[in-house]
């Protein structure tokens, strides 16, 4: 059985409200969140000349390999990781276990202020991802418009 | 674990490809990369060392299309396949909806193929998966190869549960999209049945 991570309308807004507010008040590049396991969630700021999804895959497998050396250390996790660019600065935080929360910065922040403002988004961001988590986990008993996907669907997908 | 947005109407699925080392998994994404439109693919994305073995994994984003209204999109990775590197591995089979096991044909690999293929199983069952009950292909590569040993062979010894298999020669395309297809649709097949 696969376990599901559902993302509905509202849940997505306020995640893009916590980033355009951490972005605004971090005086940060850009802001992404994403899953552990890679999946791009939401994203504020200056976002287009980045690949994001790129950057969402190597972020998980950085966090994922780090989350490694910690059990090997009995560790719970690290919590967090800062990259140190010669521009561009890369803060990396867990939030709720569950989704990866990154800061892009250059000169016009600095570690101290993004620090403080990751600390109120995260606790924002936990409260919003303990709801998604209870409406994915309530829809996955009902029928959903998957369930209506018939062979046909499927095989459409692969004519070239 | 797929990735469901209602909001963006997406649906995101992990494919991994795993397998004893030098058996052709990072092949298989580079033909899949290089031979599909640029609209549908992302960068593809390889960690590996000097000598092009993979260290940590290959990824390879797709577009696939729209079903019932939403894009579905898959990524693609590898595993790193050489023994001692069975922490990577573990880390890259979190949240994993199919998988894709690919064997190297050659005799002499035979027991790297069984060693891979009893790890790929116990490694699934840390995380809490079932191989036999997660969307699973196999792949037998290098068919092209003198010595390559015969399919009923093959079969006999690494696709016990009898999942879809498929001959393919990778790096001339050989059985690789045939492969990518059967894995995607079983994974769709598994979201239908509401996962």
């Amino acid at each position: 059985m696969i376990q599901q991570l559902v993302m509905y309308e509202e849940e997505l807004q306020q995640i893009n409200r916590i980033c355009e507010t951490l972005h605004r008040d971090s005086n940060a590049r850009a802001v992404l969140v994403i899953d552990k396991n890679g999946q791009a969630i939401a994203s504020a700021g200056d976002v287009q000349e980045l690949d994001v999804t790129s950057l969402s895959s190597l972020t998980a497998g950085n966090v994922a390999a780090t989350g490694g050396i910690a059990s090997l250390l009995a560790e719970k996790e690290f919590a967090g990781q800062f990259l140190e660019g010669e521009k561009t600065n890369y803060h990396i935080s867990i939030v709720g276990q569950r989704v990866i929360l990154v800061v892009l910065f250059d000169e016009r922040s600095s570690l101290g202020l993004v620090r403080l403002r990751v600390r109120k988004a995260a606790a924002e961001l936990t409260v919003t991802l303990e709801v998604m988590v209870r409406k994915s986990a309530a829809g996955s008993g009902q029928p959903s418009v998957f369930s209506e996907i018939t062979d046909d669907d499927i095989d459409n997908l692969f004519n070239d | 674990m797929s990735f469901i947005n209602y909001s963006s109407r997406e649906i995101n699925c992990k494919i991994v490809y795993y397998g004893p080392g030098l058996c052709g998994k990072t092949t298989n994404l580079q033909y899949i990369y290089n031979k599909t439109n640029p609209e549908a693919k992302g960068k593809m994305i390889s960690l590996a060392t000097e000598t092009e073995r993979t260290l940590f994994f290959d990824f390879l984003p797709l577009s696939l299309g729209e079903i019932r209204g939403f894009k579905t999109r898959f990524h693609l990775y590898t595993v790193p396949g050489q023994v001692f590197y069975d922490a990577s591995r573990k880390l890259i089979l979190k949240g994993v909806d199919g998988v894709v096991y690919v064997g190297d044909s050659q005799l002499e690999r035979m027991e790297a193929n069984i060693e891979s293929l009893e790890n790929l199983s116990s490694n699934l069952q840390e995380q809490g998966y079932d191989l036999n009950k997660l969307p699973y292909v196999v792949q037998y590569n290098k068919r092209d190869l003198p010595n390559a040993i015969p399919l009923a062979e093959l079969e006999e010894a690494l696709n016990p549960t009898k999942v879809p298999s498929y001959e393919a020669v990778a790096p001339k395309g050989i059985g690789v999209f045939d492969t990518l297809k059967a894995v995607a649709k079983l994974v769709l097949t598994e979201l239908r049945k509401g996962g």
